[in-house]
């Protein structure tokens, strides 16, 4: 008989293993997944983690990773915030999609000029974006107590409607024949947010998530408002008496989240995506909510986090080409890793005993 | 020493092998939107992409990844696709424009063919689409004749040219035949999301629609209308034959696998071209599924007939007189509508209510 007995500390041991066995675990029943398919697993799981660091054509697939990673890592830095004190925005892709369409509708506004401001005029008007989309279930909680979750989540499905809206209208394209989608910014080039590097995949999205991660572990690890954040999500009365304001902490973590959703929007739509369409959307915003918790709310972690996951990504669509695995396949695949994540966690705050129960 | 000399050689060795290999088969990818088990868009390029591979046996190797988003994702997997050694690379979804020109510049020596779109920017890139509104014109013909409330539910994707087009063929077809007829239309912003095209059709049932047109690729439509009883439906891209033989009576269907055999022979052959290509009915790119008994013997005769008249180029699905809604003359008796309006079709005909959305 297996019995749970929770540890007196949480155990630090396990805080740093879990991610690892986590890795493996998914690695180990993963690889039974792709036998089941009829595919070699360790054929599969090499190619799927090996291919695009070490491989052939690393060269193309490195820079890659910057490119999937870096919108990745931006959104969770702002939400690890929120997370931390209890605050859960589950809309950031929304704020991510109206970041992209003020940047992106700044920068067409001024289409055909060639200015030197355009650009950051453009980032300023992402991150305005952003903050705004998230800065509205914000004040709804503050002066109505109304639910951030359902609030920020139910905004995303608003924000579709606008990118669709505006893909078909105010944005269109005017040489596009009648399809939908804006004008290409890629050749635009005072809007481009272009490689800094010529085939390094570091765009500005790239900086800004690293000037992000920075200043997110200085927060954390150094400034007051960092320890407000902390102490809020592990003990909320203590908080109140030691004289957190609640509402401002609320109006910060989701006004942080939303203007960093929006940087990431504005990055991508300004950069590998290049124009506004009604499907610009891909789902970062919430894969951002896997990668926040994947790096146990950590800078760092989530840099970690972000990048693998990027590479679960790539190497899932080259394993798809090169071994024809179904997508659905790779979606599982990357389903398990947070789900044992999740699941091993238990064994911070817990401990398995073996053997009968003593009678008290 | 001797171990990097061996390990040169067998480097070498391997180095010839593979291009030996290289050399002998002709390597095909593919880039879906959807998954190919969605029953309709990406299903049925993943059969004709069986049909490259029936056809050709060892002498080509097909290469696909399934849900591929638009944008940089596309254009990773088109790159990783080119690095592996594809000759000839099948985008198939019209998002997939920009990217495919992207990499179509990188890689001078692969072939490109983009689905839908009208940018050729390279001379290895070729665009080619299907007349569909020739088998609404047919499916048109049908929904007139079948609706009894004389109210038909059309369910849209996107309002882009293509879609608009199917709109206003089906209307055409559908009025001429019962001028009663009134289309409602609701947009739904996927091509592909069975619970939200099942609540589409359950609104316009709702609304008396007792034919459901739809430009999405799902089957929810259909297990809608059944469940509903009375309601006519059309398989879409693919026979969705399922449904048969009611509530689905007939169906239009995507055949892109003789466009895809005779490109990749093409470039077997070291023919192949960058070109544009619209294929109809005519041309094998549109058929219409088998009309099922619940259809009258005389209808399901004068659609085969318009069928015939499609392939054969001696009708128009788009000829005169046809005003547009707001009343004014878009083309006079006899006149048949050019390729450049079809195109770009961003207008209702007369007759049709409601406002495209914006």
């Amino acid at each position: 008989m297996i019995r749970l007995e929770k540890r007196p500390q949480p155990s630090t041991v396990f805080a740093y293993a879990t991610p690892v066995l986590a890795v493996l675990a998914t690695f180990f029943f993963g690889g039974v997944l792709f036998a089941l398919l009829g595919k070699d697993p360790v054929q599969s799981i090499v190619t799927i983690f090996w291919e695009p660091l070490f491989g052939e054509f690393a060269f193309f697939y490195r820079p890659q990773l910057l490119v999937k990673g870096a919108p990745l890592v931006l959104i969770a830095i702002g939400l690890s915030l929120g997370f931390k004190a209890g605050i859960w925005n589950i809309g950031a892709e929304g704020q991510y999609i109206m970041g992209a369409l003020f940047g992106a509708g700044v920068g067409l506004a001024f289409y055909p000029a060639e200015s030197a401001l355009i650009f950051p005029a453009m980032i300023l008007a992402g991150a305005f974006g952003g903050w705004v989309w998230a800065i509205i279930p914000a004040l709804l909680k503050v002066r109505f107590g109304t639910n951030e979750i359902l609030v920020s989540l139910m905004l995303v499905y608003v924000a579709e409607q606008f990118l669709a809206s505006m893909s078909l209208g105010l944005l269109k394209n005017p040489e596009g024949f009648g399809f939908p989608g804006s004008r290409n910014l890629q050749q635009y080039a005072s809007a481009h947010n272009a490689e800094i590097f010529a085939g390094s995949g570091m765009h500005w999205g790239v900086v800004a998530a690293m000037i992000a991660v920075i200043f997110a572990y200085v927060l954390l690890a150094r400034h007051k408002l960092g320890f407000a954040i902390r102490v809020t999500g592990e003990a909320p009365r203590a908080a109140r008496f030691s004289g957190v304001n609640p509402s401002r902490l609320i109006l910060f973590c989701l006004g942080m989240s939303g203007l960093l959703a929006g940087l990431a929007g504005l990055f991508e739509v300004s950069g590998p995506a290049g124009q506004v369409s009604i499907d610009f959307n891909v789902g970062y915003g919430f894969t951002a909510i896997i990668v926040a918790f994947l790096g146990r709310l950590h800078p760092i972690g989530i840099v970690l986090a972000g990048l693998l996951m990027a590479l679960t990504y790539i190497g899932g669509d080259i394993a798809q080409s090169q071994l024809g695995l179904p997508a659905a396949a790779i979606q599982v695949f990357q389903g398990m890793l947070l789900f044992f994540l999740l699941a091993l966690d238990l064994l911070t705050n817990y401990r398995l005993r073996f053997g009968q129960a003593e009678v008290a | 020493m001797r171990i990097t000399t061996l390990l040169a050689s067998a480097a070498i060795a391997l180095g010839l092998v593979t291009a030996a290999v290289a050399e002998d088969t002709t390597k095909v990818g593919f880039v879906y939107v959807g998954p190919v088990g969605d029953g309709g868009w990406t299903f049925t390029h993943d059969q004709a992409r069986q049909a490259v591979e029936a056809e050709f046996g060892d002498a080509v190797e097909t290469v696909f990844v399934e849900s591929v988003a638009e944008g940089p994702d596309a254009e990773r997997v088109l790159t990783q696709m080119a690095l592996d050694g594809a000759d000839l690379i099948f985008t198939t979804s019209f998002g997939y424009m920009d990217a495919t020109n992207n990499v179509a510049a990188k890689f001078p020596d692969v072939k490109f063919e983009h689905a839908t779109g009208y940018k050729r920017l390279h001379p290895n890139v070729s665009t080619y689409s299907a007349r569909f509104y020739e088998g609404r014109a047919v499916q048109g013909h049908i929904a007139g004749n079948m609706t009894e409330s004389n109210i038909i539910g059309y369910i849209a994707s996107y309002p882009i040219p293509e879609v608009i087009r199917g709109i206003n063929s089906a209307y055409l077809h559908a009025s001429k035949v019962n001028p009663d007829v009134e289309f409602k239309i609701i947009w739904v912003y996927t091509w592909f999301d069975p619970a939200k095209e099942a609540d589409a059709a359950k609104t316009l049932i709702d609304q008396g629609a007792d034919v459901i047109l739809q430009h999405t690729d799902s089957t929810a439509p259909h297990a809608a209308a059944q469940e509903a009883g009375n309601v006519v439906t059309f398989g879409q891209a693919s026979d969705m034959s399922a449904y048969a033989p009611f509530p689905r009576v007939s169906a239009i269907l995507d055949e892109w696998g003789d466009y895809y055999i005779a490109r990749t022979r093409a470039v077997m052959d070291g023919t192949w071209e960058s070109v544009d290509t619209w294929h109809g009915i005519g041309d094998g790119m549109v058929g219409i599924g088998e009309i099922t008994d619940a259809v009258p013997a005389n209808v399901a005769e004068e659609a085969m007939a318009m069928k015939a008249a499609l392939a054969d180029g001696s009708y128009h699905a788009f000829t005169g007189p046809i005003n547009k809604q707001d009343g004014s003359a878009w083309l006079a008796e006899g006149e048949v509508a050019d390729d450049g309006t079809l195109a770009g079709m961003n207008f209702y005909v007369e007759g049709i209510t409601g406002e495209i959305p914006q």
